[in-house]
């Protein structure tokens, strides 16, 4: 299963650990809720970089004031017809400010690439033919209606933006003398758009 | 009407792609069919008895002349010449090829349509009062906050795999003609006390093996906030809607088994945090969407119109279809007429390219271009001089467009049944053929007033029985076809669920078995002016039940 992070296939270095007596191994540990709730304190002691497991069903507001001990959080779709994970990842950027790594792990398709990093997903953990489709599945769309979690500005930002450039252009074009327009830096798709005027 | 911008056609056109780019990956079995479903369902595409069935949105019932046109074509070139309009103001095609399927979203990109969740477990087509607009009663505009919310929830990254459906509808009016206590959420719009617009928000209606009336959660949410309380209660369901059993997958059990205070509570603890954010609602948006729904150029007239007057008198086939089919418009002189896709003894919602044409022409000459498809499975329009109505008759009754039976016994909306539907246990269509011919003879129609037929053919209820004056569900015993009976049922600002009236009736029973309804209706209503359902509320199910049951 390649991984692919930030839009890069990348080696793996997490070791995902089930039980308590993998949890001395060294480098990087993924754990489960369960395993952090019962060996919060030895973990917590741990010098390596430390990943939560949370299955569908575990909202990431169950650990909402632990998420600074941890670098990764993996959330898990069963089937990828459960939707869940794509709020619980909104949640842990939006809401909890996670800057870490968001996976998606488990029944990962390359139809749903689109919405799991509009939704806060940095990681991807896919199967080979899904991996495949990134370049079709990441360029499919050029803008969409909605704000997310990806810093792109929504198409009602963008169409605000395109009416502010024409009423600029109106008043150049009426302008007496017509000086040559700076150059200004194109403030569609930047993270400053979206943040100042959604819809 | 609503126009796409540069960006509504690029999106719509890279939709169009993707779904090309899909469908030879199913051809090509790189997808497997479990793997396609999901896929083809939020583009539309069903796969039923017989082949293929893709379904059209209409976002909120509205149609230019020139959209028509173009799904009179594609009736034309892809299915065998007919389209069907459903009760959420979609068309479905019956006989489209898989191959030819990117084509068609094509042929609608053009003319800004799509099918975009039409299907699939996600956020339906927002569906609203059909007279949205020119209404008499209406309070706002429903079509403006529709728009705002199909843009919202068009392919919204985090509500695309939700534990069920869920279907939004707005109603402008007092008289809420969008059904909107069974939907998964009703918005009403109403006006506080400062004069703000806003809407009282219903959740948890629905329908299917379950039906629930929807619970207001909310008295008055300011419009500037619509989206991000929208956010807030997809999100709460989103996470903790059951996905262990699919018949109780639906927020209306979220909501029962929650409780209502709970889950309002839930909701408003989710909105908290994010109606400040991006998703408000700046004055200047509404106001810009508003603008795209200006009231066309009407002329100022007398709302009396002699012409009108005269013809009703010496024409009484027209007098009747004016009685029936014609509505108040809030311009003087103005008025809305149902175009009837009720033919007696017809499919209830079929219209055939050629009709589809016909009714384009006459909202161009009369109507300012404008259609409608309605909650009834017929179409309108919404826009017409009354001194034109009888120049619109005439060119309807020439495309057999012209029963004069809106709001009868015989404007039955009935499901495709077995006859179509992979869910189906029961025909529906037939049964509704028989009815309708069985109360062709339109002076009796007349007679017996308004009241609702609907017509099941199995329990996903998508013929909305449930909540009809009169409703048959489909059933199936042992191989044969059955037929249930609920009385009582509404679908309008008192809306109720139906009483099941006993042991179901077989196909040769049905007719009978609704006329004796009738009968006892007549026989026991206080006059003429007392419709069916009052007379019902009035005495109960009980002198239904005897007679019904009285040989047995």
């Amino acid at each position: 299963m390649p991984l692919v992070r930030n839009g890069a296939a990348v080696q793996d270095p997490w070791t995902a650990v089930t039980t308590a007596d993998q949890l001395d191994r060294s480098g990087p540990l993924l754990v489960t809720l369960d395993l952090w709730r019962t060996h919060r304190d030895r973990l917590a002691g741990r010098t390596g970089p430390l990943g939560l497991l949370l299955a569908s069903d575990q909202s990431p507001a169950l650990v909402a004031d632990d998420l600074d001990r941890f670098d990764l959080i993996a959330l898990e779709f069963p089937k990828f017809t459960d939707g869940r994970a794509y709020s619980h990842a909104r949640l842990l950027r939006e809401r909890f400010g996670f800057t870490g790594e968001v996976r998606a792990v488990g029944h990962v398709l390359r139809d749903q690439i689109a919405f799991m990093l509009r939704c806060g997903f940095n990681a991807l953990d896919l199967d080979e033919r899904a991996a495949t489709g990134w370049d079709t599945a990441t360029t499919a769309f050029s803008a969409w209606y909605q704000p997310a979690t990806d810093g792109q500005a929504p198409i009602p930002a963008r169409r605000r933006h395109a009416a502010q450039a024409r009423a600029a252009a109106a008043v150049i074009r009426s302008a007496p003398v017509r000086p040559e327009p700076a150059r200004q830096p194109d403030p569609v798709g930047s993270a400053v758009c979206a943040a100042t005027w959604a819809y | 009407m609503y126009r796409y911008d540069e960006f509504d056609r690029t999106f719509v056109t890279q939709r169009v792609e993707q779904f090309r780019e899909q469908v030879a990956r199913r051809v090509s079995g790189e997808l497997s069919e479990d793997e396609f479903k999901p896929l083809r369902l939020t583009n539309g595409l069903y796969l039923q008895l017989h082949a293929y069935m893709l379904r059209v949105a209409i976002p909120y019932g509205t149609l230019s002349s020139r959209q028509l046109r173009r799904l009179a074509f594609i009736a034309r070139r892809y299915d065998r010449g007919y389209g069907h309009f459903t009760t959420r103001q979609n068309i479905q095609f019956n006989w489209p090829t898989l191959g030819e399927v990117p084509d068609i979203l094509a042929e609608l990109a053009e003319v800004e349509m799509h099918a975009i969740q039409t299907s699939g477990n996600c956020i339906r087509n927002t569906t609203a009062d059909a007279t949205a607009g020119v209404a008499a009663d209406e309070i706002a505009d429903s079509r403006i906050y529709c728009e705002l919310i199909r843009q919202w929830s068009t392919l919204h990254p985090e509500f695309s795999f939700l534990p069920r459906k869920f279907k939004v509808a707005v109603t402008g009016s007092g008289r809420d003609r969008a059904v909107t206590a069974a939907h998964d959420i009703g918005l009403r719009l109403k006006r506080d006390a400062d004069g703000r617009t806003g809407f009282e928000v219903l959740v948890g209606g629905g329908q299917g093996r379950t039906p629930i009336l929807a619970v207001t959660i909310r008295e008055f949410l300011p419009a500037e906030h619509l989206l991000s309380y929208l956010e807030a209660v997809l999100r709460v369901y989103n996470q903790l809607g059951r996905r262990d059993n699919i018949y109780k997958a639906r927020i209306k059990i979220l909501v029962r088994e929650t409780g209502t205070a709970e889950f309002a509570r839930l909701v408003e603890d989710e909105w908290a945090h994010i109606r400040d954010g991006d998703l408000a609602l700046p004055e200047g948006e509404i106001a810009r969407i508003r603008d795209y729904f200006a009231p066309p150029p009407h002329e100022a007239l007398d709302d009396a119109c002699p012409e009108l007057d005269a013809q009703r008198a010496a024409n009484r086939a027209f007098d009747a279809w004016v009685r029936s089919n014609v509505e108040a418009h809030k311009r003087p002189g103005y008025a809305v007429a149902t175009v009837s896709l009720k033919p007696h003894g017809g499919i209830p919602g079929d219209a055939s390219a050629d009709q589809m044409e016909a009714v384009a022409d006459l909202a161009d000459a009369f109507g300012f271009s404008e259609i409608r498809v309605t909650y009834k499975q017929n179409l309108l329009l919404p826009d017409l001089r009354k001194r034109d109505l009888f120049a619109v008759w005439r060119g309807l009754t020439e495309a057999g467009l012209a029963t004069a039976n809106s709001h009868r016994l015989s404007d039955i909306i009935a499901c495709p049944g077995l006859d179509y539907c992979n869910l189906a246990n029961a025909r529906s269509i037939p049964i509704a053929q028989m009815i309708s011919t069985r109360f062709a003879d339109l002076e009796r129609e007349q007679e017996i007033g308004n009241v609702t037929v609907n017509i099941s053919g199995c329990i996903n209820a998508c013929a909305h029985h449930h909540v009809a004056n009169i409703g048959i569900l489909g059933v199936d015993k042992k191989g044969k076809e059955f037929y249930q009976v609920t009385l009582g049922g509404a679908a309008d600002e008192t809306a109720a669920i139906g009483d099941i009236v006993g042991p179901a009736f077989d196909e040769d029973a049905i007719v009978g078995a609704v006329e004796t309804v009738v009968d006892v209706y007549l026989a026991e209503r206080r006059d003429a002016a007392e419709p069916f359902i009052d007379t019902y509320r009035r005495i109960g199910i009980k002198p239904f039940k005897e007679k019904l049951y009285a040989a047995r």
